[in-house]
């Protein structure tokens, strides 16, 4: 980037087949990717995926094994990372012990000899409402301060491209809800493209357009958050975006509106439209939230699939909703989200109820259903922990 | 190491509460007594000579309590040369020191973090010299750069020295040896304090359009200040005081002599105490008044 | 990595620093081989002589000197380790007035050069009229020996949990079997390596020890005297062989210290 000068707006980053190997593993397999200019772009995955090698080879602190890297069109791959229009809020945000918060906003800046860099410092340091603490230094300010210096200290550049590293994991749940409608607005506002790292499912949801899931270096998923929520390509975006219920069974039969799948002996019908394979043994599912609790077996409905008899293994009540573990013989343990609409658990413990879901809420996945599947123990990600307590749970049950 | 005597404690974990207990007495008074009575009652003997006057029927070495601030007016007539010779050479030692060991320490610390290893076992070698006797490596270096050696006569034969130029005797060797023997109290302090640098700061500057040279001098080099002024001190405070390698017998000549030299002389071989005395008070007040603005300025205040 | 000084220059240099740094090393363990006469100047041809009769040159003045100095050394260093230790717990364990003070004290020793320590005692032991041998030499080691000491066990000592004697004591232990159980076992490392470090530093001192040793002489001082007259082999044999000894007991610890790192990463 030419010193003495800004740039005028957000740029796109185009990823054209990079590969990143690093002695003993590889961390990018092949990875291509377009992120426009002016949006906000969330990289989720669970750790050891490859999203934050991804945004260190952006921001020029390692070079790709293969591929190349374009920033407003124009190739970076052989810039250093002091050479890149590219900035970092960091995860440990690393800002400059040996210097006051003013001095290290400014730092980018004298770098780039831009003119009247302590004004410009302040103004960045009273947009993030922090300019009263100028003087300070790094180490006497809070941990949600500090992340709003190290915002601060990285748009003040006007880079083409800001890199979010997981910056709000270090802060306490209700600092980064408040922080994440902060850097929400702070884009709108300078209309920057952010790159969002995080193993954080909401956070992506809530502040991105556009997420992509990436799994052991490449990316499973690509989309708006609500398409990869309601339709998952597959069983790992399933299940690290929310939680899923999958089951698995051959396609028995198929119109050009629908396939039913045979699961264990129940039929189960998926609009077409939203099944990825339309023969041979499928993988199909349905979020937790979309199926309603039946005391009594209901009337049979053409549109809504029904599963059951089960029994009820599991009732913890959170508030706003009730979790139900429903065991249904031959198919295993669902998860059911109800709302508390009226006081109190619909169905107790061991009561026999039935499932059932509007046929337009099912989905059905890409993965071979033979295939392992590639979702790997995360102890982040909160579907991890709800099967392991499920596991628990059946192991409880069986002793 | 007690190298750490001298670096900052900013990453010292939380102090456990402190109690207040008579044990605490009985733990310190033996040593604090000690250092006391040959520590401090040494300084005070010291200043009170410095002050002494030569006993009017007394032999050579006889000297009686007096006020006789003159000593003090005499040595430094006498040895102003001498003084200014040892701050001037300790401080182009430490310098030399320093820019020997900052890229040592910073590959051993920074670059070698990946192998452990190898990192304690350069470690090692950088302490070795310990090892070995220090007036030993002192004359090794002596009859390694004497005028008949292999090194002085290559130099002569590729005209690069002078044909009848000396190395040794001269202030080059005094300064040379004084910036060898020093170089592992200079190289462990730094070590210590680039062996615990935060790379992540590397990065940010880099990610700011700090181009290398510009990360050491505004990033690497501020935050290595505690390093860099341990071992300025412990470099600069022995070779200050040193008169093993200005020594005549070492690799020093006439020409050389520091102010350890003069001492040593005026106590042990011509038993001037007085004068001896006046001189250590000299180097002692000076080099405090060096280390208290310096540390001050370089904001490590908190010494031990 | 984008911050390397060239990527080759820094390992490069490296080497070399540290080969400039045993030039003397390596000269003077050659020269222990040296068929040498009184002076161990120039070579005169390999032999084994000088290291199997070590104690014969000069009727046996390197060894006594030898022997002095390993004496002194380790009378200084058990002495010094012993008030440092308890310095250093009551440092980082309790309050006390006169704190600053305290440590003033044990800093300023550190920041003295050696040429005044050695002659404020001289000049001490000259007025009080105390006759300077083997004591006043081994009184003044254990005096600059005791900071080096402090610092070292403070470090370990600020290290350990204080929640661990907490709960020595509230298992019943007394006041002396939490030191002798649970302290002290845990000090240890601190501990040895201050008495390492006191022992090489009492070993190697020839400035204060000059001033201070009448007619006693330690293995430096009989180097510095005989530098003008010549150092027989024996003292290079000697020096090499301290040498070998602390190298070999330091790489062993070292490499000793990382293969138990590496197990204990490995089951963790």
């Amino acid at each position: 980037m030419n010193s003495g000068e800004f740039a005028s707006a957000g740029a796109d980053l185009e990823l054209v087949g990079i590969q990143k190997r690093f002695p003993g593993f590889t961390a990018i397999e092949h990875l291509d990717l377009k992120i426009p200019a002016g949006s906000f772009f969330a990289l989720l995955g669970p750790s050891g995926c490859g999203k934050t090698t991804t945004l260190r080879l952006v921001a020029g602190l390692e070079e790709p094994t293969n591929g190349r890297i374009l920033i407003g069109g124009t190739d970076v791959t052989n810039q250093k990372s002091f050479q890149r229009p590219v900035n970092t809020v960091f995860q440990s945000y690393a800002l400059f012990p040996h210097m006051t918060v003013l001095e290290n906003v400014a730092f980018g800046l004298r770098r780039r000899r831009i003119d009247d860099p302590v004004a410009k410092a302040h103004e960045a340091l009273r947009l993030v409402e922090l300019d009263h603490l100028a003087a300070r230094r790094p180490q006497q300010l809070s941990g949600g301060q500090q992340q709003r210096v190290a915002l601060a200290r990285a748009i003040v550049n006007r880079p083409a491209l800001l890199l979010l590293d997981e910056p709000l994991g270090a802060l306490d749940l209700k600092l980064r809800r408040q922080m994440q409608l902060e850097l929400k607005t702070i884009q709108e506002e300078v209309g920057l493209t952010f790159l969002h790292v995080t193993h954080d499912q909401e956070e992506a949801m809530t502040m991105a357009d556009t997420v992509a899931v990436m799994n052991k270096g490449r990316i499973e998923q690509m989309g708006a958050p609500e398409e990869l929520y309601e339709l998952p390509r597959t069983a790992f975006v399933a299940n690290f975006l929310g939680q899923s219920n999958l089951f698995t069974g051959p396609v028995v039969g198929s119109t050009s509106e629908a396939i039913s799948v045979d699961v264990a002996g129940q039929k189960v019908v998926v609009p077409a439209a939203r099944a990825h394979r339309h023969i041979g043994e499928v993988t199909i599912g349905v979020r937790p939230e979309k199926l309603t609790l039946h005391v009594t077996e209901p009337v049979g409905d053409v549109a809504r699939n029904l599963m059951g008899p089960g029994r009820v293994i599991d009732v913890s009540f959170s508030g706003v909703s009730t979790q139900y573990l429903v065991e249904i013989a031959g198919i295993g343990t669902l998860i059911v989200f109800a709302q508390n609409m009226a006081f109190g658990p619909v169905a107790h413990e061991g009561s026999e109820v039935w499932l059932s879901w509007n046929i337009e809420h099912g989905f059905g996945l890409e993965d071979d259903a033979s295939a392992e599947p590639r979702f790997e123990a995360d102890d982040t990600t909160r579907s991890i922990a709800t099967q392991k307590r499920s596991s628990l749970l059946t192991e409880l049950e069986g002793a | 190491m007690a190298f750490a005597a001298f670096s900052t404690s900013t990453t010292a974990p939380e102090p456990a509460p402190r109690r207040k207990s008579p044990i605490a007495l009985l733990l310190l008074l033996p040593g604090i007594l000690y250092l006391v009575l040959f520590f401090l009652a040494p300084l005070v003997s010291l200043l009170l000579t410095s002050f002494q006057a030569p006993s009017e029927f007394g032999d050579v070495g006889q000297y009686s309590y007096a006020f006789r601030w003159e000593n003090y007016v005499d040595v430094i007539t006498a040895y102003w040369p001498h003084i200014m010779r040892s701050f001037g050479y300790a401080l182009i030692a430490t310098v030399l020191a320093l820019v020997f060991s900052y890229p040592l320490a910073y590959f051993i610390g920074v670059k070698a973090r990946p192998w452990p290893l190898l990192q304690s076992l350069m470690l090692v070698l950088v302490i070795a010299p310990f090892f070995i006797s220090f007036l030993l490596r002192t004359l090794a270096w002596k009859q390694l750069l004497s005028d008949e050696s292999f090194v002085i006569t290559s130099l002569k034969a590729l005209s690069l020295l002078a044909p009848d130029a000396h190395f040794t005797g001269t202030a080059f060797a005094v300064i040379f040896g004084l910036t060898y023997n020093f170089i592992p109290f200079m190289t462990l302090p730094l070590y210590t304090t680039l062996e615990r640098l935060d790379l992540r700061y590397l990065e940010a500057g880099s990610d700011l359009y700090a181009r290398p040279f510009d990360v050491f001098r505004k990033i690497t080099i501020p935050l290595s200040m505690p390093g860099i002024v341990a071992g300025t001190l412990l470099t600069f405070i022995p070779a200050a005081g040193d008169y093993i390698n200005a020594s005549r017998d070492f690799l020093g000549g006439p020409d050389t002599q520091m102010i350890g030299n003069v001492i040593e002389a005026n106590f042990l071989v011509l038993q001037n105490y007085p004068a001896a005395a006046a001189l250590s008070i000299i180097l002692m007040s000076v080099i405090l008044v060096i280390v208290s603005i310096y540390v001050k300025r370089s904001g490590t205040e908190e010494l031990l | 990595m984008k911050f390397s000084l060239g990527k080759l220059l820094l390992p490069l240099y490296t080497v070399l620093a540290l080969i400039f740094l045993m030039v003397p090393i390596v000269y003077t363990f050659v020269f222990s081989f040296n068929d040498s006469l009184k002076s161990n100047i120039t070579w005169r041809g390999f032999t084994f002589d000088k290291w199997l009769n070590v104690c014969q040159v000069q009727n046996g003045a390197v060894c006594e000197a030898f022997g002095n100095s390993v004496l002194i050394g380790v009378v200084a260093t058990v002495a010094a380790t012993t008030l440092g230790t308890m310095i250093a717990i009551a440092l980082v364990r309790y309050r006390f007035r006169f704190r600053s003070q305290t440590s003033l004290l044990l800093f300023l020793p550190m920041a003295t050069p050696e040429v005044v320590l050695g002659a404020g005692l001289a000049a001490q032991f000259l007025s009080l009229g105390v006759p300077k041998d083997m004591v006043t030499i081994i009184l003044a080691h254990t005096m600059f020996c005791i900071s080096f000491v402090v610092v070292t066990v403070k470090a370990r000592v600020a290290s350990l949990d204080p929640a661990l004697e907490e709960a020595g004591r509230d298992l019943y232990g007394s006041a002396t079997q939490v030191f002798a159980r649970i302290t002290f076992p845990l000090l240890l490392p601190g501990i040895l390596a201050a008495a390492l470090l006191s022992f090489a530093l009492s070993f190697d001192d020839f400035i204060i020890t000059n001033f201070n040793s009448g007619a006693v002489t330690t293995f430096p001082k009989y180097i510095y005297v005989s530098a003008a007259r010549g150092i027989p082999a024996e003292a290079n044999v000697i020096a090499s062989a301290v040498f070998i000894l602390a190298l070999v007991l330091v790489v062993t610890a070292q490499v000793s210290r990382a293969a138990k790192e590496k197990r204990l990463a490995k089951q963790g």
